[in-house]
C-alpha cells in the first residue's frame, strides 16, 4: 500500500493550535507549507473523527476548524480619507464601494491578463478601513501583490495573518454554540456581515458570519497566541458538547467546499484561468471604471470562452480525481478535473472540470479517464449541495 | 488492533496468511487508518497472474487513492466480491472480513523475505516517530 500522502516535514509552518491537534491525534499534512490536520482520529475520542464524520457534522449539526493559517491583510486610511477605498477598488474585482461597515464580500484580486492572483473575503471594517481575508499557500505572493499595487494610492497596508488564530465554527448548530460564547446577538449578524464584540471573555474581536463549507457559521478571529488560542478552542468544545461539535480537518473541509462549488486556489482558480472561465461573473464588478484585469476581461468576454468549469456526477463506477482528463463521448479530450472526490452528502461521486463551453449542457456524457480506463460521467447543475434555508425548513415543519 | 502472529507482512502494510500452498492477502491495520474512510475497492479477477511486488489493484478512500501491492507472485483464485458494495469494511475488519484476494502462490519461498508480527509493528512504530518529529 502506498497512502500517497505528504508526510510530514519539519521545516513545515505551524497554526497556534498545532500542538493541540497533534495532542488530539490528527493527521498532520503539509498544505500549502503549512502542518495542518487533514482529519481527527476515527477512534479513541468520546466523538469519533474522521472525514466522513466530520463532513456529516457539519452538515447535520456543528464542526470547528482551524483556519489560523488563512492570511490576513488590512488596508486603511493613509493622510486623507478615500485612499484605502481606492487602493481597494483597483486590487479587487468585485465591488468594495457597496459595502457598508460591518459587510463581507467574496471578490478576487487579478492580474492584468484577467486570471487569479488569489480569492480574497474583503470585510469593510470602516469608512475607508478594509480587511482581505486570503489563501495560506498564497499568502507571500498576495502581500507583495498589494504592496506592489498600491504605491499611487494614499493607504496604509498591513500584514496582519499572524495577529489572528481564526476558527471556524461551522453546521447548523454554529449559531447555538457561539451563542453561548458571546452576548452579541448572533441571530441580528446576518450572512457575510460580522461584528467586533467579547468571545470568550475576549473584548473586541471579530465575529464574522462567514464560512467555506456551503453550511451556515460563523469565522471568529482571536489574539494568535497558544495560550488564548487553546483556551478559545476549548471553550467552544465544551460550548458545542451538548451538540455533538467535533474538530474537522482539511479533508472535511475540501469535501464540504467542494459539494457548494467553492473555488480552490490552484484547482479552479489559478493564474492561468480567468474569470468568466470560473463562472465567477457575479462577483465581477465590469461597471467599475477600474480594476487590475478589467481591461482583459472586456477582451475575453467578446471573444468568447475556450473552457468552461462544469459540475461532473460519475454514472460507472470510478472517483474522479484532481488532474484526471476529461474526454468527449467520441474519445476526443476534451479537458480536466479541477478537484472530485467521493460526496458524503450524496453519497454520489462528484467532480468539477473544465470542458469546452459546446459540452457545457446539464446532460452531456462525457468520460473521465481513471487509471488508463475511461468511465462514464455526466454534466450536472451546480452547486450540487445547497443548504435548505431556515424560511423553507420552517414551511416544511409547519 | 492486534497484528495476527501467523501472518506475514510488507513494508507496503500488505498482509498475507499462507496455508497449504493458498495465501490470503489484505492491507494492515495501519494501512487502513493512513488512508480513512475507504470508499472504493478495485479487485483483479480470478485468473490474474500477480507479480510480487507489483500494483494488483486500488483502495480509494475519501480523499486518496491507495494502491494495493502483491507481497508474493501467484494467480488470483478468488477476489473478494463483498468489498464490492462494502468498502467500509476495510476500515472495521482489516485483518478478517475485509480480505482483498487469495492467490495460489508460485514461490513459496518469496515469503521469507516479508516480517514477521513482531518485525512489522516494530516496523511501524518507527514510522510514527519519524511523522511526528
Amino acid at each position: 500500500m502506498d497512502s500517497g500522502i505528504s508526510s510530514t516535514i519539519s521545516a513545515l509552518r505551524k497554526t497556534p493550535l498545532n500542538a493541540l491537534h497533534r495532542r488530539l491525534g490528527a493527521r498532520m499534512v503539509n498544505f500549502g507549507g503549512w502542518d495542518m490536520p487533514v482529519e481527527y482520529p476515527a477512534t479513541g475520542g468520546p466523538s469519533p473523527g474522521g472525514l466522513m464524520a466530520e463532513h456529516k457534522a457539519v452538515r447535520n449539526s456543528v464542526g470547528v476548524f482551524d483556519v489560523s493559517h488563512m492570511g490576513d491583510i488590512r488596508i486603511r486610511t493613509g493622510k486623507t480619507p478615500g485612499g484605502a477605498l481606492a487602493a481597494v477598488q483597483h486590487l479587487s474585482m468585485n465591488d468594495a464601494a457597496k459595502l457598508a461597515i460591518g459587510q463581507a464580500h467574496y471578490s478576487a484580486m487579478l492580474y492584468p491578463e484577467g486570471t487569479f492572483v488569489d480569492d480574497v473575503i474583503v470585510h469593510r471594517l470602516g469608512e475607508d478601513d478594509f480587511l482581505f481575508v486570503i489563501n495560506a499557500g498564497t499568502r507571500e505572493k498576495d502581500i507583495s501583490w498589494v504592496r506592489e499595487n498600491v504605491k499611487g494610492f494614499d493607504c496604509v497596508v498591513e500584514d496582519l495573518s499572524d495577529a489572528y488564530t481564526q476558527l471556524a465554527i461551522q453546521g447548523p448548530r454554529a449559531v447555538d454554540v457561539l451563542q453561548k460564547l458571546t452576548n452579541t446577538n448572533l441571530t441580528t449578524i446576518k450572512n457575510y456581515w460580522f461584528t467586533h464584540s467579547t468571545v470568550c471573555g475576549l473584548a473586541n474581536r471579530m465575529i464574522a458570519r462567514t464560512g467555506y463549507t456551503g453550511e451556515d457559521g460563523f469565522e471568529i478571529y482571536v489574539p494568535g497566541d497558544t495560550k488564548t488560542s487553546e483556551k478559545v478552542w476549548n471553550a467552544v468544545m465544551e460550548a458545542g458538547t451538548e451538540f455533538a461539535i467535533i474538530p474537522c480537518g482539511l479533508g472535511a473541509r475540501n469535501t464540504l467546499r467542494l459539494e457548494a462549488k467553492m473555488a480552490l486556489y490552484g484547482h479552479e482558480i489559478s493564474e492561468t484561468i480567468n474569470v468568466w472561465e470560473a463562472g465567477l461573473d457575479r462577483y465581477c464588478k465590469m461597471e467599475k471604471p477600474e480594476f487590475v484585469g478589467r481591461a482583459a476581461l472586456a477582451k475575453a468576454s467578446a471573444s468568447g470562452l475556450k473552457r468552461t468549469l462544469v459540475g461532473l456526477e460519475m454514472i460507472e463506477r470510478g472517483i474522479a480525481r484532481d488532474e484526471y482528463k476529461v474526454f468527449d463521448a467520441a474519445g476526443e479530450e476534451v479537458g480536466v478535473v479541477t478537484s472530485g472526490s467521493p460526496s458524503p452528502t450524496l453519497c454520489k461521486n462528484i467532480a468539477l472540470a473544465y470542458v469546452p463551453p459546446a459540452l457545457a449542457a446539464i446532460g452531456t456524457t462525457l468520460l473521465v479517464e481513471i487509471r488508463s480506463q475511461r468511465a462514464k460521467a455526466q454534466v450536472v447543475a451546480t452547486p450540487f449541495y445547497k443548504r435548505p434555508r431556515k424560511a423553507a425548513s420552517q414551511a416544511v415543519t409547519s | 488492533m492486534a497484528y495476527p502472529a501467523n501472518y506475514r507482512y510488507t513494508k507496503e502494510h500488505e498482509w498475507l496468511d499462507a496455508k497449504d500452498g493458498v495465501a490470503t492477502v489484505g492491507i494492515t491495520d495501519y494501512a487502513q487508518s493512513e488512508l480513512g474512510d475507504v470508499v472504493f475497492v478495485e479487485l483483479p479477477p480470478a485468473g490474474t497472474k500477480l507479480t510480487k511486488g507489483k500494483s494488483f489493484g486500488t483502495v480509494e478512500s475519501v480523499k486518496a487513492v491507495s494502491e494495493i501491492y502483491a507481497p508474493a507472485s501467484g494467480e488470483v483464485v478468488e477476489a473478494n466480491g463483498e468489498l464490492h458494495n462494502k468498502p467500509e469494511t476495510i476500515n472495521s475488519d482489516p485483518h478478517g472480513a475485509a480480505w482483498l484476494v487469495k492467490i495460489k502462490l508460485a514461490s513459496p519461498a518469496e515469503l521469507d523475505g516479508l516480517m514477521d508480527a513482531s518485525a512489522y509493528e516494530a516496523y511501524i512504530a518507527a514510522k510514527g516517530k519519524e511523522a511526528s518529529a
